[in-house]
């Protein structure tokens, strides 16, 4: 792409690629980067291109119609050279530059050789989704105990079913595709704990009336299931797992409506795996930083807060998807496209080309019915109030640290009284994950009466400090270092010069290859 | 009878303030808007260094802060601090750069500081490049986990009776023809009294100052720090290149980088520290983060295969001369500022707070002794007639 782009999308799952489809239908020139190596995010995960042939995931999937008519869209405006998609790369830092943004990303297509460059655009639309909710118990830290979107990324990504006996557990309607998709690879499931009641949704049948597509996926997996002869177990956790080396199995319990452990009905069972979720938490890591306003969601996260085209309080930043609000893909498709149509509407180019026109009005409705949905899905599927009576204080809280929830206890004994707090004093929160995986609970533990903030991480994603410096040495090759160019084994192999012209808005990065 | 002090700040340099207070008798209570250490104490490597420092007042300060700092790791326990005597090692890159660096520590020598000029700084830093000419070893050079020391330091105030209170200082009030402080008024409406009032608002003491009719000029200093992904040791020392101490002292508006690397107990390497004049602008700036880390490979190759993890910025509280302002102001008597500490403020804050207690008792405490230490009184500030020059 030889001119600048008018618009970076970061995330390249449903709401980033439909965002992507309908800007460049628009007319717009779009820079789209994922981290991933295929197109579709977590949702339509993919295993690469050059390995589908070998390992079909076609029957994990649902709405594949939509997302091959968004590749069909993003693959001929690649050709076209209107798209400059960039799979395999990181954003680590987006921040504002003049009237725009410079994303920073860095390209792992030769990992373990990082490039980092600089993508500059006048408008930023930050689609990067969401990731699974854990919540800690007994045993979680042991080799085998996965998160629920884990299992179903090895299923998706890679047709890998990570176990033969798996006991499923958390909350959300999530559980089912991942419980039917390890049914259908045949895997034993051998119980779905589900903490919630399905009476929840009786009591608000609203938006699951508007809705009947959701209800037909959910009627489509509880067959499936049906067929597999996959327990499904309401009001029920698994409040423990245990094992040597690994696990080998988890206790079950019944629960109260408040979420403890019913007295006399815990049961062990064996198993050599476990998947867990608790819903899930937006990815707001790119967003925080930039400034933009959060908003409470009914889930109990803090979320982007956009207006009714998917604006953020940032002027030129737009976000689409589970960064303003958990709510699915389908949701996600129509934010995108709203959030396109805004930019669009923003720009000058949005005068000549009606991106959407007339179907506009009937994705605003379509949104306003899926954000029912989506507000309704966590007062029937909550956090159960009471799920730290799980934990002993010896129970490991944030796993990278090894904090334990007796030290949480401690820290907000002392006064500490959010999850930030509790960090400076435990360090929970400070190692490899940097609190992805236990802000959610250390902020239930401190401070539940409030929407989970996320700490402000200016770094996203890990980066190699070799590609950092490379950056501000004016990018590879690299040049001798004062006093003396390393010499030692463990410096990394020297980063290559490109070996096509990049665009002039980018540094350091080629544009070659994708699904 | 008993002097009643409200400190205002609970950083590093607060608590240390009501840490020596109340140890020396006094009934202190601590204000702050926030939680002990949540501000630029947070956001420091926790530096607690002789070897960046000039012979002059700062360097007097800073000898005796050191000596107090192992005395705190006596009385409130080593580990409640993670105080780590681990010594510095400061690295020159060329030949010139030594020479200059050798001189500094001859003075530094002849002011009291231990140096051990170095030859092979591979064989105390083995993972340092090769090539480098040689450094100088600060065996006294140490660290702390500064919001950890911070706590610490508070929980041995609050076991001496001192009292900890969230709140912000709006104002001051005050009796009598000289205007003397007998007490403050927080933004919630209460009063609370007081016969000395310690402005220990580290970056915000420009402002509380201000609130007190004391203003002192206390201008923000960003700073960013990189931390590594953690690691089996490889960094034993406080490693930094020789450019550090001229960034340390330096007035410049621009931007500034030089930088230090380290271990933590964590396992993380930490590398500081940008310096920028930007006003309390918290934006990140990749480019400061990429300089710093080329800094740090150039002084550990073996840094370009680590991954940064995590980057945090805080505001150093710097005066317009770069030392700290400690001492009562003669504007309004019972205000006793402790702070401007720049980048030096954990290091430094044993010894402010013995400093503080002090000119409170009249009569030296702790080896603090305010005669010793008038470089940094406020006066140096104030033209005859009392108003800021």
């Amino acid at each position: 792409m030889s001119e600048p782009a008018d618009l970076v999308v970061v995330g390249a799952g449903p709401a980033g690629m439909a965002a992507t489809a309908a800007a460049l239908a628009g007319g717009l020139r779009v820079v789209l980067v994922d981290s991933g190596t295929a197109l579709g995010g977590q949702y339509w995960r993919h295993p690469p291109e050059h390995a589908r042939a070998a390992v079909r995931t076609d029957d994990l999937h649902h709405g594949l119609r939509a997302y091959r008519a968004l590749c069909r869209v993003l693959t001929a405006h690649r050709a076209a050279g209107r798209l400059d998609l960039r799979l395999e790369h990181h954003a680590w830092s987006a921040v504002r530059e003049g009237d725009g943004f410079a994303v920073h990303v860095v390209d792992r297509r030769a990992a373990p050789r990082e490039t980092a460059g600089v993508l500059r655009t006048p408008r930023l639309l930050v689609a990067t989704g969401a990731y699974d909710r854990q919540l800690p118990f007994p045993g979680w830290d042991l080799p085998g105990v996965l998160t629920a979107g884990g299992l179903q990324a090895l299923l998706k990504g890679g047709g890998v079913a990570a176990g033969t006996r798996v006991a499923l557990g958390g909350t959300g309607p999530f559980l089912l595709p991942v419980a039917a998709g390890l049914a259908a690879r045949g895997v034993e499931v051998v119980a779905v704990c589900e903490a919630a009641h399905p009476s929840a949704w009786l009591r608000r049948p609203g938006p699951l009336l508007r809705n009947p597509a959701k209800w037909a996926e959910g009627a489509g997996y509880a067959a499936a299931l049906a067929r597999h002869r996959v327990p499904v177990y309401p009001r029920t956790a698994i409040v423990a797992a245990e094992g040597g080396e690994r696990l080998t199995s988890v206790r079950i319990a019944s629960l109260t409506p408040d979420g403890r452990p019913r007295p006399g009905t815990e049961r062990r069972v064996e198993v050599d795996t476990v998947g867990v979720g608790w819903g899930f938490a937006p990815q707001l890591d790119l967003l925080v930083p930039l400034g933009c306003a959060l908003a409470d969601s009914a889930d109990g996260n803090a979320v982007a807060a956009v207006d009714a085209g998917q604006r953020t309080t940032v002027p030129g930043l737009y976000t689409a998807g589970e960064t303003c609000g958990v709510g699915g893909a389908a949701l996600a498709v129509n934010e995108g496209r709203l959030a396109a149509q805004s930019v669009l509407t923003d720009s000058a180019a949005g005068a000549g080309h009606g991106g959407m026109n007339g179907r506009l009005a009937a994705v605003r409705s379509a949104v306003a019915r899926q954000r029912a949905f989506a507000r309704a899905m966590p007062l029937a599927h909550p956090i159960p109030p009471a799920w730290s009576s799980w934990l002993t204080d010896e129970t490991v809280v944030c796993r990278c640290e090894e904090v334990t929830a007796g030290a949480v206890r401690t820290a907000r004994a002392d006064g500490a009284h959010d999850h930030r707090q509790v960090k400076q004093l435990t360090r929970a929160g400070m190692g490899w994950c940097q609190g992805r995986m236990c802000g959610p609970a250390v902020h239930c533990l401190t401070a539940r009466e409030r929407a989970y903030e996320p700490a402000e991480r200016l770094v996203a994603t890990p980066v190699t400090l070799g590609a950092l410096a490379d950056l501000d040495e004016g990018t590879p090759p690299r040049t001798t270092t004062t006093p003396q160019a390393p010499t030692t084994t463990e410096a990394p192999p020297t980063p290559q010069a490109p070996t096509t012209s990049p665009a002039p808005t980018v540094n350091g990065a080629t544009d070659k290859e994708c699904s | 009878m008993t002097l009643k002090i409200v400190v205002v700040g609970a950083g590093v340099v607060g608590a240390a303030c009501a840490f020596h207070a109340a140890s020396a008798g006094m009934d202190v209570t601590v204000v702050d808007r926030g939680p002990v250490g949540a501000g630029t104490t947070s956001r420091g490597e926790g530096n607690v260094l002789l070897s960046d420092k000039e012979p002059g007042p700062e360097l007097a300060l800073a000898r005796l802060s050191r000596t107090l700092w192992d005395e705190a790791g006596r009385e409130l326990g080593p580990a409640s601090l993670e105080l780590e005597p681990k010594g510095g090692l400061v690295v020159a890159s060329t030949a010139e750069g030594l020479a200059a660096l050798g001189e500094f520590a001859a003075r530094q020598e002849a002011a009291g500081v231990r140096v051990e000029p170095v030859d092979r700084v591979r064989d105390l830093e083995p993972r340092l490049a090769p090539g480098l000419p040689g450094g100088v070893h600060y065996p006294q050079d140490a660290q702390v986990q500064p919001v950890l020391a911070a706590a610490a330091l508070l929980r041995a105030a609050v076991r001496h009776g001192a009292r900890f209170r969230t709140g912000e200082v709006v104002g001051a009030v005050t009796a009598g023809d000289r205007g003397r402080i007998t007490g403050i008024r927080t933004s919630a409406g209460d009063v609370l009294p007081a016969d000395a009032v310690v402005n220990a608002a580290g970056t915000w003491g420009g402002e509380v100052g201000r609130r007190l009719g004391a203003p002192v000029e206390v201008l923000p200093r960003r700073g960013f720090v990189l931390v590594t992904e953690p690691l089996p040791p490889r960094v034993r020392h406080k490693v930094y290149s020789a450019d550090y101490v001229a960034g340390v002292a330096s007035s410049d508006a621009g931007l500034e980088t030089s930088c230090v690397v380290e271990g933590t107990r964590g396992g993380t390497i930490l590398i500081g520290a940008s310096r920028e004049r930007v006003g309390f602008d918290t934006t990140m700036n990749p480019a400061v983060v990429a300089r710093l880390a080329a800094q740090a490979c150039r002084l550990f190759p073996f840094l370009r295969g680590v991954h940064l993890m995590r980057t945090y910025r805080g505001f150093r509280p710097y005066c317009p001369d770069h030392l700290p302002v400690v001492g009562p102001d003669p504007r309004v008597p019972g205000v006793v500022h402790a702070c401007g500490h720049e980048g030096a403020g954990i290091g430094l804050a044993p010894a402010t707070g013995a400093l503080v207690t002090a000119h409170l008792l009249g009569h030296p405490w702790r080896g603090a002794d305010p005669a010793a230490h008038t470089g940094l009184l406020p006066d140096r500030f104030l033209s005859c007639g009392g108003a800021p020059q």
